[in-house]
């Protein structure tokens, strides 16, 4: 493992069992993330995208330990954590935080926003004495733009954008190395996301954060992330560099996607190619043999029918695609 | 100048939700009111009631409502509203300690059953269900026979019962809360399990346990009426309004009808208020409604 990977996930596969009738007996496995392996280097942005149910946020969560892990390993600073129990997960907690999609749902409706934002310091023994906790809080408030008189206030006297800033400076309270934030601009306003994003970028300068950041709006993920990795049906398919990637796009699924993005410019979208994909996503339950995009690309050759295509790494960047071989 | 007041003044929180309580559940608010009434005269039965509740006249013994006599008297010249107040305080004992703790047994039963789920969820609701199959009466009636009438056993025979059977409910909507995003938040930044279930899943069911409580509290003076009624509650001489009603009241229905529309009167009227009270109390507790 190099020394500059925060993050290193090798081959992890999350499993659900589907299970039927009064005795929930298994009739078949649900594989939402089959293989999938990156690293992440300290103090990048890596940005997993997909579509919906491509297993990127599943993916996330298996970092966290959220969820069960069917194989595979990840690695967090040098340190096996796949089969850390709760307790051995309770230190590498303090340093892997998350930020989620609907900033009204991850926030206790019932707790004062002071209270909130002091709760990871709370749940760490870290809180300190009254003073220094009041005090940090006040700090973490202003760091992410609230007003700090607002703490004896309630959520839902907030605004989507505020509650989202109120999240963030959840997750920094704890100086945390890696923020996991899923999908964590998706839920707002366009000009909102655009302060939020500000906000995320400039305390990754400020605090030195790695991000693991997850969406599916292209052009956020352009202007947030190093790294990119591009999921479909539980598998990455290339991870590039920003610019690599969506200046020269290598696998026809990437391709598709950055063709499907539409253009302000009235006359680029006329001149914009149609979108080079064909169909709708298959089910996750019962993934396509081969490369699991065959169905529909557009240049599919025989053996994708039958053959899964291997990781090619050069330099930075991995491709899956027979294309390339 | 009632608004300029009350908008310069901060009231406690609790009149203010009651405020808001009149305004937009008024026939809520009237039951609120009478339940106080009878919660009022029953805590302060000893300074109300004009004679003692085992005071016997034998000189007056059946008179029907006077002055002097609110309710009228029983066949033992004891007078039947001072008798209904202390009946009053008795019920109110009951009610408040047999709800409260049924409550306690449904929150610890529905919080643990909702929040684990798996194999220890299965086991207890299962149980559960073969609890509920029992007819309520049934079930009081075997039990009272074996440990004995009295208040004590009243009060823990009548929380067990309800409160089993309201751990369902609790269970419903902690398994709602848990699913929310706030307490996957609080379970990966490492925080213990007390920890989420004290200060995530408690306060949020919160109103579900408080509206639980206020229906209780009218179904166990009921329950405890019934049981009085056939001789399994509190022991006489305690006036219980369902002793009331199946001692004298039913012995001397015809010459003293008062003996038992007193205390049927004020079985109903109470009972009727905590549970339009209680229903009030959902409906403004309902984050759907806030600000209506």
């Amino acid at each position: 493992m190099k020394a500059d990977n925060i993050i290193e996930v090798r081959d992890l596969k999350v499993h659900f069992p589907i299970t039927e009738g009064l005795l929930r007996r298994q009739v078949g496995i649900l594989p939402a993330v089959d293989g999938v392996s990156f690293d992440i280097l300290r103090g990048e942005t890596f940005s997993l995208v997909g579509e919906s149910g491509c297993g990127k946020s599943t993916t996330a969560l298996s970092v966290l330990k959220m969820q069960p892990v069917t194989s595979g390993t990840i690695t967090f600073n040098n340190e096996d954590i796949t089969h850390h129990s709760a307790s051995q997960m309770r230190p590498i907690r303090r340093k892997v935080q998350m930020v989620y999609q609907d900033p009204y749902g991850s926030l206790n409706p019932r707790m004062k926003v002071g209270s909130i934002i002091g709760e990871p310091l709370r749940v760490h023994g870290m809180a300190g004495d009254k003073e220094k906790y009041n005090a940090r809080i006040r700090e973490l408030m202003q760091v992410v733009g609230l007003m700090t008189d607002m703490a004896d206030r309630y959520p839902h006297e907030f605004s989507g954008g505020q509650r989202q800033r109120i999240c963030i400076a959840r997750a920094i309270a704890l100086d945390p190395e890696l923020i996991i934030c899923d999908e964590a601009v998706s839920a707002l306003d366009v000009s909102i996301q655009a302060q939020v994003i500000n906000l995320l970028m400039d305390l990754q300068e400020r605090l030195g954060l790695t991000y693991l950041f997850i969406a599916h709006d292209l052009s956020v993920v352009r202007h947030i992330s190093n790294r990119v990795a591009v999921m479909y049906l539980g598998r990455i398919v290339e991870i590039a560099d920003r610019d690599t990637l969506f200046s020269q796009p290598k696998h026809p699924y990437t391709q598709a996607l950055l063709s499907a993005v539409p253009e302000a410019d009235p006359e680029l979208e006329a001149s914009r190619q149609e979108p080079l994909i064909i169909g709708e996503v298959p089910s996750v339950r019962n993934p396509p043999s081969g490369c699991r995009f065959h169905p529909r690309c557009s240049q599919s050759l025989e053996r994708c029918k039958t053959q899964v295509p291997m990781h090619q790494t050069s330099g930075s960047t991995v491709l899956a695609c027979h294309l390339y071989d | 100048m009632q608004t300029s007041n009350a908008s310069t003044k901060t009231y406690h929180p609790f009149i203010v939700f009651h405020q808001r309580l009149f305004r937009s559940k008024p026939l809520g608010g009237f039951g609120g009111v009478v339940f106080a009434i009878f919660l009022l005269g029953g805590v302060f039965a000893d300074l109300l009631a004009p004679y003692g509740m085992n005071e016997t006249n034998m000189f007056n013994s059946l008179q029907s409502p006077s002055l002097s006599y609110l309710m009228g008297t029983d066949h033992l010249g004891r007078d039947v509203f001072s008798r209904i107040l202390y009946g009053a305080q008795l019920s109110v004992i009951v009610g408040f300690l047999a709800a409260g703790l049924a409550t306690i047994i449904s929150v610890i039963l529905g919080v643990v059953t909702g929040y684990f789920g798996g194999k220890t969820d299965m086991l207890i609701q299962r149980f559960v269900d073969a609890w509920m199959t029992f007819p309520d009466l049934v079930l009081l009636i075997v039990v009272v026979s074996i440990v004995g009438p009295g208040t004590t056993q009243i009060v823990i025979i009548l929380g067990c019962l309800y409160g089993i059977a309201g751990s369902r409910i609790i269970r419903g909507s902690v398994v709602s809360i848990r699913e929310n995003m706030y307490t996957h938040a609080a379970q990966s930044m490492g925080a213990k399990t007390l920890h989420i279930l004290w200060f995530h899943i408690l306060p949020n069911v919160m109103p579900v346990v408080i509206v639980l409580f206020t229906t209780r509290v009218g179904a166990v003076i009921l329950a405890e009426a019934g049981l009085s009624f056939l001789g399994l509650g509190i022991p006489p001489p305690s006036p219980t309004w369902g002793s009331m009603l199946s001692g004298s009241g039913r012995t001397y229905m015809y010459l003293g009808p008062w003996l038992a529309l007193a205390p049927g009167i004020c079985l109903t009227v109470m009972v009727y208020a905590i549970n339009i009270y209680g229903d009030a109390l959902r409906d403004m507790l309902d984050p759907r409604m806030r600000g209506r």
